[in-house]
Parts: structure tokens; C-alpha cells; sequence
């Protein structure tokens, strides 16, 4: 029985170290961002370089004195990329009276939806969640903030058209897609540009968990002798692409992945540089080291006496927690200016976001324009090429088909 | 110590059928639904209710799996798609019909309990693992239809928005609100299940549980009980599915994967297997777990390191510990949190004695 009493005891000191778990007292003059977040979960290799990136950024606004003199506080919460954690953080986050959500994952932001409009918090979906959240009259409190689903897929037509010099008629487009919703979703997009175009367009899915897609390519590459392939992968599969594609002798340079399969990691995993050499990948944040304000997070790191995060080798992800971070930042910024440095509100955040122009960050960020309207700031992407062992710029910063785009935003429910 | 068992004498029918025959039963009871509908609701932030919303859910499903694991010894690896069910039936009635929810919740356990006895009826030739492969297939297959036929699911996304549940001309929006609406059915679900285990039914199902030739011997219907456990339990997950989609707004296929059978089964295991308190206990452990390990690795992990290798360290740290906990839960008591539970209980009846 002196078990049984342990158990007793020791069930006692684990609730009362979770009922006294101190309630951080609200410091003077702060402003807290609620960060979900996935390093363990399906998506783990996004979430490691990532949230990483997203809270060097803000500590580097701290440093600098902080925004309008408030400080800034990222509380993040792991969800594993489960749903009912999303919504057990998205709450902890509320109770800590976070003025905005940065959303991670296609179903959390659609199960958060009505949430945050009704508590009138505003959350990012940058790269993911729905495309129909463009429309800032239909979803108020939703900002994708980069190019959703349908803006890479109009994107990746375009990249195809240029490459395939000028003219798609009578081309053959493989549209390489991870088999769920998410994967998808830039299909009427996509489907709808290939009656615009002319060109013949064979979608072929990939069952998750998408390691396994040796058919598929060969049936791009010898049965149906793709022009072009447009591939849509998450987690391992991009790397597994890469790789069979290279095996059967489909030449990279004409493939085109979008923003999810699109990392260093992936190139890493499919076999390193020289296997993806011509791969192009579709981005929201610039990559590489070579910004303004990756040199000032250097420095920041070097007056603290301590090396740049090894995070930071991983410039896809982590470019982007910064860019996430630093339109949060901006958003905050504004909404502050508005209220004359006063506490701010979601709304007023809201308002900040919807104020978001002309802020490149060096580069960094696309020449975003967000407004009550275009909560997507008009869907930028940029390519990059795999090219000699880095990821060499082969576009600006451009969007395609905006009307295409238009009319299937008007079009959803 | 406190109470005595002896002398409590039953002079009537109704006395000896009671649910709780002990006075002191009785009153745990009563105050164990005090301190849930008053004290809790009124004491706590909304953070923390919004906690034991999603206790609420997973024990509406851990129960009626148990019915089916612990109770019939028949095992499911479905249950997560059973929830896909009964939310899929439930948001397209609701979004397509205009149904209220008090329609759309049981339909959509109706649903899930015919699907439930479908995917089941494998059973009555195949039992242990192999039965566990065959509902494994069911899950595979609802996961697929759900995920590629548009009709069900509503478009591309397999995303449904649900409107918030109404009653009475009021919307049930807020966390708060939200507890009360789910504690209804978590006392419905109890209810049910404790008076439907001591039953001429619940009876038949521990009898194939124990041995099913014996069973059919006796007069037992093996055919109807089997298959009646999977649509019981199949009623419940499918009712469990719709409050996730009342919860979350959204019904949603991902949220439905076969990583919930397993979370599922895991809670019952650590629960206890055929017991309607082990239930309740797996499903607090497995859901609060998670959330207590982050929550104490946030108060105590910046003494020990920098907060970016915390941020790093917790997401993972908690995984490994959540294993280990289960492990060493299991290995101390493998009967389960309930066994757990009722030695202490024991070992208090008679204290300060040793027997």
C-alpha cells in the first residue's frame, strides 16, 4: 500500500505544480503575439528553422528599443499540427491577451475562422490555410498575407509558359500533388488557366504520407511525356520527387515546386545539390543570407557574445519566420502609430495589417500591398533555381493571372 | 473510516437497483456535480474550461470504445473514422438542411452507428488482431471517401463550416458556454453507459467478452450483440465527432486520422479497460497530459536553459515524457488508472487498519 500513497503523493505534487504554475505577470508596456508552431509534429522540418527565424526578428525589434516603445512578447505553443491543441493554444494565447495569432496549418486556420472574427483577433495564414481568405469582406480577421494555394498555382503556369518560351498551347502540364485538401485546392486554379492557355493539363496524386511515388513519375516522364511538371508536396515527399524524377531522367529545370516543397532541407534529403541541380522552387520570402536585416540579426548575436543560430544555414524557413515576423511587427507598428502609442486591440491590429505597403525589408518581403479588400497583399512569389550548390534568384518578385485569382475569390462561398 | 457499508438495508426493489446504492455514494455524486456545474464554471478562467472541453469530448468517445473494448472484447482501430461519420452526417444536414443541432447530433451518431455495424460485422467470423486489421481497413476507406467525394465532404478543402449550435434563440459560442453544452452530453453519456452495462444488454456483451462460445451456449445471440456493441460504440464516436464540430466550427477530416483511434485506445488502456470511471480517467490523462508537461516546462525550464533551447526542448521533451508516463503508469498498475484509483480507495476504507 506504501505505493498506493506514493502514487497519491505523487499525482498531488504534479497538480499542484500545474495549478500553481505561475500566470506570467502582464510586464509594463507589452504587446503579446500568439505563436503556434510545429517542431514536432507532421510538418517538424518547417517548424525548426522557422519559429526560430520568427523570434529572432522579434527580439531584434526588442533590441532596437522595441515597437513605439512597447515590447514585444511571442508566446509559442507547439501543436504537434493537431487540431484540438490549435484550439487549446489559440485559447491560452487569448487568456494571455495576444493581439494576434500567427496561424500554422491549413486546418487550424479554417477551424480558428470563426473564432477570430468573433473575438475580433486577426491571424496570419501566410502560404497556407484557405485561398478564399484573400477576400478581407469575407473573412475579416484572416490574413494570408502571402501567396495562397491559387496565386502558386496561377504562378507556377506563368513560371511555365516563360520557360517553355512565351506560349502553352498544346503543352503538356503534370500537376504532381500531395492527396489532400491542402494539395488540392490550386486544382480549379490551375484547371481553369488551361482552358485560358491551351494546354492539355493531367493531374497526378500522391497518397500520403508521400514517400512512395515511383508510378506517378514514370508515367509523367514516359507515358505521358509532360512538357512541364508542377509539383505540390509536403513534408518528405518534395525530396522523393526530386529523386525519382532524376532516376527516370525528367529533366529538373522543368519542374516548378511550390512553397511548401521548397526548402534547402529538401535538397538535402533528396540527395544534396548536385542531384537537384535546375530544380526551381517557388518562394514568399527571399532566400539566401545576403539581406540588410539578416546582417543586423548577426549582429545582434555578436554583441551578445554568441554565434548566429545554426537555424539561421536554413535560409527558405528561417527567411520566412522572419518575414512573418517582421509584417507582425509592422502591423503593430501601424496600429500603434493609429492609436497614439496607446494599448492596442486585435481590431486595432487589424486596421495596422490592412495599412501594410511598400515594406520590402531589403528584399526580403515582396512589395506587398494589403488592404481591407486583398488581405493577400496581391499573392508575390519569387523563383529560385537550384544552381551550383545554392539557390540562384531566376525571377523577381512577380504575380500572374491577378484576374483568374479574382474571379475564383468571388466565386467561393 | 468515515462511512460504514454495513447496514444499508434494501427494502424495496427500486433501493436494491439503485445507481448509487451507498448514501455516501450518493453524496460524492452530488458534489462531484456541484463543484462541475457551479464552482468549476464560475472559479476558473475560460482558458482552463476551454481545457475541459476537450476532456469532455474525448470522454464521450473513450466511453463508447470502451463499451466495445473493454465491455465485448471486440477491438476497433475505426473509431477515428466512426468520428468522421457522425461529423461529416451532421454538418451537411445542418449546412444543407438547416437542421437544429439537437436533430443533427443524434442523426449523425446514427449514422456512425450503421457505418459502425458495417465495418464491424467482420467480427463475427474474426476476432483479436485480425479484427483489428479489418476495421483499420474501414478507417482507411471512410478516410479516403471522405477526403475525394465532394458530395460529402463540400468541395476540394473537405472542409465544412458549421454554424454555431442554438438553443432557444441563444448561440452557444463562447468556451462557457461551450462547457455546459458539452458537460449535458458527458452526463448523458455516463448515464447511459452505466445503466446500459447493467443491463440484460451489458450483460450479454461482458458474457462474449469472457468467452464467447460459452456465450451462444447459454442463449446469448451472438450475431446481434456483436454487432450491436459496434453500433452502441460507433453511436457514441459518431456523437463524439459532432461535438468536435460544434466545438471547432469546421468539420474536418484531418482532425479524424488514424492517429485519434490510437489516442483513443491509448486512453482506455491507461484508463482501464471496462470500466466507466477508467474512461474518465484515460481521457483527462491523455488530454491534460500533454498540456500539464508544457505547462511546468514553461515555469521551470528557463532555470535550467535559454529560452530559445526551452522552446526548442519542450515540444520534444514532452513527447518523451508522455511516453514514459504512460509506460510507467502501465507498469506500476497495468489494470489501468481505475485499478489504480480503487486500491487507494480500498486501502482508505479500512485505514488506520491494515485489513
Amino acid at each position: 500500500m506504501k505505493r498506493s500513497l506514493t502514487m497519491v503523493f505523487g499525482a498531488a505534487l504534479i497538480a499542484a505544480t500545474v495549478l500553481g504554475a505561475p500566470a506570467p505577470a502582464l510586464a509594463q508596456k507589452e504587446i503579446v503575439i500568439g505563436l503556434q508552431c510545429d517542431r514536432t509534429g507532421a510538418t517538424q522540418t518547417v517548424g525548426v528553422n522557422l519559429c526560430p527565424g520568427y523570434h529572432d526578428y522579434i527580439n531584434l525589434a526588442n533590441a532596437k528599443g522595441g515597437v513605439e516603445g512597447w515590447k514585444i512578447r511571442a508566446l509559442e505553443i507547439d501543436h504537434e499540427y493537431k487540431v484540438p491543441q490549435g484550439m487549446e493554444s489559440y485559447e491560452r494565447h487569448k487568456k494571455e491577451g495576444a493581439v494576434l495569432i500567427s496561424i500554422y496549418g491549413t486546418p487550424h486556420t479554417q477551424a480558428l475562422t470563426q473564432k477570430l472574427t468573433e473575438d475580433r483577433i486577426p491571424g496570419t495564414s501566410p502560404g497556407f490555410g484557405t485561398a478564399a481568405a484573400a477576400d478581407g469582406t469575407k473573412y475579416p480577421y484572416i490574413f494570408p498575407i502571402a501567396a495562397t494555394y491559387w496565386s502558386q498555382g496561377a504562378a507556377a503556369v506563368k513560371f511555365a509558359k516563360d520557360q517553355l518560351g512565351g506560349s502553352l498551347k498544346g503543352k503538356k502540364i503534370a500537376f504532381l500533388f500531395y492527396d489532400n485538401p491542402a494539395g488540392r485546392e490550386p486544382l480549379a486554379v490551375i484547371e481553369d488557366l488551361a482552358k485560358q492557355e491551351g494546354f492539355e493539363l493531367r493531374t497526378f496524386a500522391v497518397p500520403p504520407p508521400g514517400v512512395e511515388m515511383g508510378a506517378q513519375i514514370l508515367d509523367i516522364s514516359q507515358r505521358y511525356r509532360a512538357d512541364f511538371v508542377i509539383a505540390h508536396l509536403f513534408g518528405r515527399s518534395p525530396s522523393v520527387s526530386i529523386k525519382e524524377l532524376k532516376r527516370v531522367g525528367f529533366p529538373l529545370r522543368k519542374v516548378v515546386s511550390f512553397v511548401w516543397g521548397s526548402a534547402e532541407a529538401d535538397i538535402d534529403a533528396a540527395g544534396g545539390w548536385a542531384v537537384a541541380e535546375g530544380y526551381n522552387t517557388m518562394q514568399f520570402a527571399g532566400v539566401g543570407s545576403d539581406y540588410p536585416v539578416l546582417n543586423e540579426i548577426r549582429e545582434m548575436y555578436k554583441a551578445q557574445g554568441k554565434e548566429p543560430p545554426r537555424e539561421m544555414a536554413s535560409t527558405v524557413y528561417y527567411n520566412r519566420g522572419v518575414l512573418i515576423a517582421a509584417i507582425h511587427v509592422e502591423a503593430i507598428r501601424n496600429a500603434l502609430k493609429d492609436k497614439k502609442g496607446g494599448p492596442i486591440t486585435g481590431a486595432d491590429v487589424k486596421a495596422g495589417f490592412e495599412k501594410i505597403k511598400g515594406f520590402t525589408l531589403g528584399g526580403l518581403v515582396p512589395p506587398l500591398e494589403i488592404t481591407a479588400n486583398d488581405h493577400e497583399g496581391g499573392g508575390w512569389v519569387q523563383i529560385f533555381t537550384v544552381k551550383g550548390g545554392k539557390f540562384v534568384k531566376a525571377t523577381e518578385w512577380f504575380k500572374a493571372y491577378p484576374e483568374v485569382i479574382a474571379k475564383h475569390v468571388k466565386a467561393s462561398k | 473510516m468515515i462511512h460504514r457499508e454495513c447496514g444499508v438495508l434494501k427494502t424495496s426493489y427500486e433501493a436494491d437497483m439503485a445507481l448509487y446504492p451507498l448514501p455516501i455514494a450518493r453524496w460524492t455524486v452530488a458534489a462531484i456535480a456541484v463543484v462541475m456545474f457551479l464552482v468549476l464554471p464560475l472559479a476558473v478562467h475560460e482558458y482552463y474550461l476551454s481545457i475541459v472541453n476537450l476532456i469532455s469530448i474525448a470522454v464521450v468517445g473513450a466511453l463508447g470504445l470502451n463499451i466495445l473494448v473493454g465491455y465485448t472484447g471486440q477491438i476497433s482501430i475505426g473509431h477515428g473514422a466512426f468520428m468522421s461519420v457522425g461529423a461529416y452526417t451532421a454538418a451537411n444536414l445542418v449546412v444543407r438542411l438547416d437542421f437544429p443541432f439537437w436533430l443533427a447530433l443524434p442523426l449523425g451518431g446514427l449514422m456512425a452507428a450503421l457505418v459502425g455495424a458495417v465495418v464491424g460485422s467482420p467480427s463475427l467470423r474474426i476476432k483479436g488482431l485480425y479484427l483489428a486489421i479489418a476495421t483499420l481497413a474501414g478507417q482507411l476507406i471512410i478516410e479516403w471517401l471522405i477526403n475525394h467525394v465532394t458530395w460529402i465532404s463540400g468541395g476540394a478543402q473537405a472542409t465544412i463550416q458549421v454554424p454555431r449550435p442554438e438553443l432557444f434563440g441563444h448561440t452557444i459560442s463562447t468556451q462557457f458556454e461551450m462547457y455546459f453544452f458539452l458537460l449535458f452530453f458527458v452526463v448523458l453519456a455516463l448515464v447511459g453507459t452505466m445503466n446500459l452495462v447493467r443491463s440484460r444488454v451489458g450483460r450479454a456483451f461482458i458474457a462474449i467478452r469472457d468467452h464467447d462460445i460459452a456465450a451462444e451456449i447459454i442463449g446469448i445471440n451472438i450475431f446481434r450483440y456483436k454487432l450491436l456493441a459496434f453500433a452502441i460504440s460507433s453511436f457514441y464516436a459518431g456523437v463524439t465527432g459532432v461535438l468536435y464540430t460544434y466545438y471547432l466550427g469546421i468539420a474536418n477530416y484531418e482532425q479524424f486520422q488514424i492517429t485519434v483511434s490510437i489516442d483513443y485506445l491509448a486512453m482506455i488502456i491507461i484508463g482501464g479497460l471496462g470500466s466507466i470511471l477508467g474512461s474518465v480517467f484515460g481521457a483527462i490523462f491523455v488530454t491534460l497530459l500533454p498540456i500539464a508537461i508544457r505547462l511546468v516546462m514553461e515555469a521551470f525550464g528557463g532555470l535550467f536553459f535559454s529560452q530559445q533551447a526551452v522552446l526548442n526542448f519542450i515540444p520534444n521533451l514532452r513527447l518523451i515524457l508522455f511516453g514514459l508516463l504512460i509506460i510507467v503508469f502501465l507498469v506500476v498498475e497495468p489494470e489501468g488508472l481505475n485499478r489504480l484509483w480503487r486500491n487507494i480507495r480500498n486501502y482508505f476504507r479500512v485505514w488506520p487498519f491494515a485489513y
